[in-house]
């Protein structure tokens, strides 16, 4: 099916009903939807750069003076998207149980001695960008690395926007 | 002697299956197929060949469920029917737990390497059955009947069908026990072994076969209802072979499996991006207070890493690279659970329609390291519930997919995960009152069917509604069960505040149950979920994982008394800091943080809580709507000191609207809080390197986090160069076990 780019807008903020977002679940999926979801989130973002692939809810992979880096939509920029975009984030680690206990009842959380909660922040907006639950020492989880060239070239059959 | 062969035009069925796995090496196609000719010739007659042969398996699974079968079959559709190759690779497979796309296949596959062609042989009319783990399936208690299929003297396939039994005589009543430590605790073992011929099950098997489990009547039921289903199948090839010829029904398998691999290359190009998703599940096994045999004492948190790697060509690979041992425990996985686990998720997640087949399974390369719990090469362990690895496993296949979707746009098929099925009561008893004294009682609620999904990119998780292991989860009826499990009534059901995982979208939401015993002796109950650690991978983007399970009960009550008095009993354990347990009950009450647990024995009148899984969250908490959270109180789903300590919302209930009233001015205020503690509590990336490290060179962590490290370590050389790295350790660096 072909879902127009009001319903998508409308989609992304959570606005559609169940009975809106069924067909859309169940049906065919269209196969331009990329690029419409490219077109809202670019005229939707605050700034200028152009965006090469949506990565997050928030953060974006952008062309910026022939580097490719991760960008926030309140305009912090993470760096190289080859790099974990998570090790350039403000870290709150709940390792205790009085920590983990204001967010779950007793006996509902984790034993922080077997496993604890990360808590990644933008360094611009504190926005929550990941949660981690890990046990102590566990590295920090790269969770996806793109291959944005071989995305737009063998996928989509065009170069990828930064290198027309 | 030597016996006429069975296989095509002379050859061994063994021959077949080695040029066929040859073919695929080299040619990198199923049986080396370039074009799919009879689909481009005629598509109709094609599709048409293949309704007909999937229509025959649905069919199948719908009538055989109904001719004979135990309530677990029924209620639940705990079954499923597939038709193979001779070389044992499905061609089509019906609807139900589609977790066996490819697991009865290498249970034939096995028979062949066996060489059972020569001993016991393979004739028109003979009856295999299997449950190993060693040879395709999950665990003993999914039982596999397959029948060979011949067309004048040549093999020209396999039907299987399978079943989940109530139970399967393992070391305690149940059927994902997790007392099990060795392959002799796991109950019954099949084999591969022929049980029947000339379309009839041997009689010397079955009473032996309605010795060996607690349930000999379901066992029979169901053994006569997956033969049933076999049987129709069978029909429906010959229907197929008399309408289109043999030689069309020959080209037409092999081409449908070469389909069913395209089918992937072409989704995950459709929905995915290429590159390399990574996600970390993990679970806890708190044994070391708990097991009966010395070499199980010990407890164990298993590390699930996976990697998943999108290729250029839309074909993927999955590793379980750096995931730590098996062991002396139930939760081991053979080939057959780690095959299952993943296709009844695939096909969920992916590449769902009609035609999934074994060509699917060509389209994924798999790496199981050897000696890990996802491979532990070791016949003698117990595979008794790998579902306890699998689960939360899983979910981490379930989230490097979702990262996918959501970059390519697709952020309604977006699920970070889904609740542990393994909350609900296992056991039994024997009636010691009632029209069934001296009967025994199993208890094996399928209410797990219902879990709590996670959020989507979109949308809250559903609630109450999913089971990874089966598409068409169906928690049946509790009056079903309740009569089933006879000795176990329940005193309520209703929701279980606090279960979904926080996030702009929230988890879906459960429910937990208090249920007493009666009219009973020699009760065991047990059960197995997380406990001490969250379930899975978590949330995505931002949401939390959901709550943890725990366990709640009360012997030796003065339930019988408050009956008696018409007294108020415990119905939930809303707050479990202030439990009704302990305001309504005297007696000994006990509240353990585990959701694992080895049977414990319980006497008429003891009463015991369990409460089923939430969903994992999505999206920074904050970011949800207030409305959405008003909805969420009235509708019992969480409480009013979480809903303000996570998403800042302050509400008082309305004891005149009977409803929760959100304060706007206090609810700004409080989220301006939340996000100035954040900066407050957080620190930058550097400084929480230098505070976790010393976690690891400190020598406190709790041991069985050491021993997690030391096993993943030892077991992978990759995932231990990237540890040491990450933490800029020496590349010798091994960790010490206290
Ligand atoms: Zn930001």
């Amino acid at each position: 099916m072909n879902v127009d780019k009001k319903t998508l807008e409308r989609m992304i903020e959570g606005d559609l009903k169940w009975d809106e977002l069924k067909p859309i679940i169940s049906g065919r999926k269209d196969q331009n939807r990329f690029d419409k979801i490219m077109e809202i989130l670019q005229e939707k973002v605050k700034w200028n750069e152009r965006i090469l692939l949506p990565l997050h809810e928030h953060l974006y992979i952008v062309a910026k003076e022939g580097e490719r880096i991760v960008k926030c939509d309140c305009g912090h920029e993470f760096g190289d998207y080859n790099v974990n975009w998570k090790t350039k984030c403000r870290v709150r680690v709940r390792d205790t149980i009085e920590a983990i206990d204001e967010l779950y009842p007793k006996f509902m959380g984790s034993d922080p001695e077997w496993e604890e909660l990360r808590e990644y922040y933008c360094p611009g907006c504190l926005t929550l960008l990941d949660v981690e639950a890990a046990p102590p020492g566990y590295p920090t989880i790269f969770n996806f690395l793109p291959d944005i060239d071989a995305f737009y070239e063998n996928w989509l059959g065009r170069s990828p926007p930064d290198k027309k | 002697m030597s016996r006429k062969t069975i296989g095509w035009n002379g050859k061994t069925v063994k021959e077949m299956l080695e040029e066929s796995e040859k073919l695929i090496e080299e040619k990198k196609s199923y049986h080396g197929i370039q074009n799919l000719s009879l689909k481009e010739e005629d598509p109709f007659r094609y599709e048409r060949a293949y309704a007909s042969l999937r229509g025959a398996l649905v069919s199948a699974r719908e009538t055989a469920l109904h001719v004979a079968a135990s309530p677990i079959v029924t209620e639940i559709g705990e079954l499923c029917f597939a038709l193979y190759t001779p070389e044992g690779d499905s061609i089509a497979v019906s609807t139900g737990i589609l977790v066996h796309v490819h697991t009865m296949s290498e249970g034939i596959k096995f028979m062949i390497r066996e060489g059972y062609e020569e001993d016991p042989t393979i004739n028109q009319g003979d009856i295999f059955l299997n449950n190993d783990p060693q040879c395709g399936n999950v665990h003993t208690t999914d039982v596999q009947t397959l029948i060979p299929i011949f067309w004048e003297d040549e093999l020209i396939g396999w039907a299987g069908g399978v079943t989940h039994q109530i139970d399967i005589g393992g070391i305690t009543p149940g059927h994902t026990l997790v007392s099990s430590i060795q392959r002799f605790d796991d109950g019954a073992y099949y084999t591969c072994r022929k049980i029947g011929s000339n379309d009839k099950i041997w009689r010397d098997h079955m009473i032996g076969a309605k010795k060996s489990v607690r349930s000999p009547m379901y066992w029979e039921l169901d053994e006569k209802c997956r033969l049933a289903g076999n049987l129709m199948i069978r029909d429906a090839v010959y229907d197929f072979i008399k309408r289109e010829g043999i030689e069309y029904y020959k080209q037409f398998m092999r081409e449908a499996i070469e389909e069913g691999r395209r089918i992937v290359q072409e989704r995950v190009k459709e929905r995915l991006i290429p590159g390399r998703y990574r996600a970390s599940s993990f679970m806890d096994l708190p044994m070391k207070d708990q097991a009966w045999v010395p070499i199980a004492r010990e407890d164990k948190i298993s590390n699930h890493p996976i990697e998943v790697i999108v290729k250029e060509d839309g074909s993927f690979s999955l590793s379980f690279d750096g995931a730590s041992a098996g062991g002396a425990n139930a939760f081991n996985c053979d080939k057959g659970a780690m095959e299952g686990g993943q296709w009844v998720l695939l096909t969920q997640i992916l590449i769902y329609g009609d035609k999934v087949n074994d060509g699917a399974y060509f389209a994924v390369e798999k790496d199981y390291p050897l000696g890990t719990w996802a491979n532990p090469g070791d016949p003698y362990l117990s595979y008794q519930a790998p579902w306890g690895n699998l689960i939360p496993a899983y979910t981490t296949m379930m989230k490097c997919i979702s990262y996918g979707l959501f970059s390519r746009g697709f952020r309604e098929e977006v699920v970070p995960g889904y609740g542990f099925t393994g909350d609900s009561i296992q056991g039994g008893g024997v009636f010691s009152a009632g029209p069934l004294l001296g009967e025994r009682w199993m208890l094996s609620t399928f209410e797990i069917s219902g879990q709590g999904l996670g959020a989507s990119a979109v949308r809250d998780g559903l609630n109450w509604g999913y089971a990874m292991w089966n598409p068409e989860a169906d928690l049946g009826d509790v009056e079903t069960w309740e009569l089933f499990q006879g000795g176990i009534p329940y005193l309520s059901r209703k929701v279980k505040p606090n279960t979904p995982g926080h996030g702009k979208f929230r988890g879906g939401a459960n429910y937990g149950s208090v249920a007493f015993i009666a009219n009973s002796e020699k009760v065991e109950f047990f059960a197995g979920r997380e406990g001490l650690v969250f379930h899975g991978s978590g949330g995505m983007h931002g949401g939390y994982p959901n709550a943890t399970s725990y366990r709640l009960s009360g012997t030796n009550t003065n339930l019988e008394e408050i009956f008696r008095n018409k007294q108020d009993y415990p119905i939930d354990d809303a707050d479990p800091s202030n439990g009704q347990f302990e305001r309504f009950l005297k007696g000994d009450i006990k509240r353990l943080p585990i959701g694992t647990i080895y049977p414990i024995a319980l006497e008429n009148y003891d009463i015991i809580h369990f409460a089923e899984s939430g969903g994992p969250g999505y999206g920074d908490p904050l970011e949800r709507r207030v409305d959405s959270i008003k909805r969420d109180l009235d509708d019992g789903l969480y409480t009013s000191d979480i809903v303000n300590k996570v998403y800042g919302v302050v509400a008082t209930y309305d004891d005149k609207s009977e409803e929760w009233l959100i304060d706007e001015e206090a609810t700004k205020k409080r989220q301006e809080d939340i996000r100035n503690e954040r900066k407050d509590k957080s620190m930058t990336f550097e400084e929480y390197w230098e505070y976790e490290r010393k976690k690891l060179t400190e020598g406190k962590l709790y041991e069985a986090v050491s021993k997690m490290y030391s096993e993943s370590l030892k077991l992978s050389s990759k995932w231990g160069k990237e540890f040491r790295e990450f933490w800029k350790f020496p590349e010798d660096f091994q960790m010490e076990v206290k």
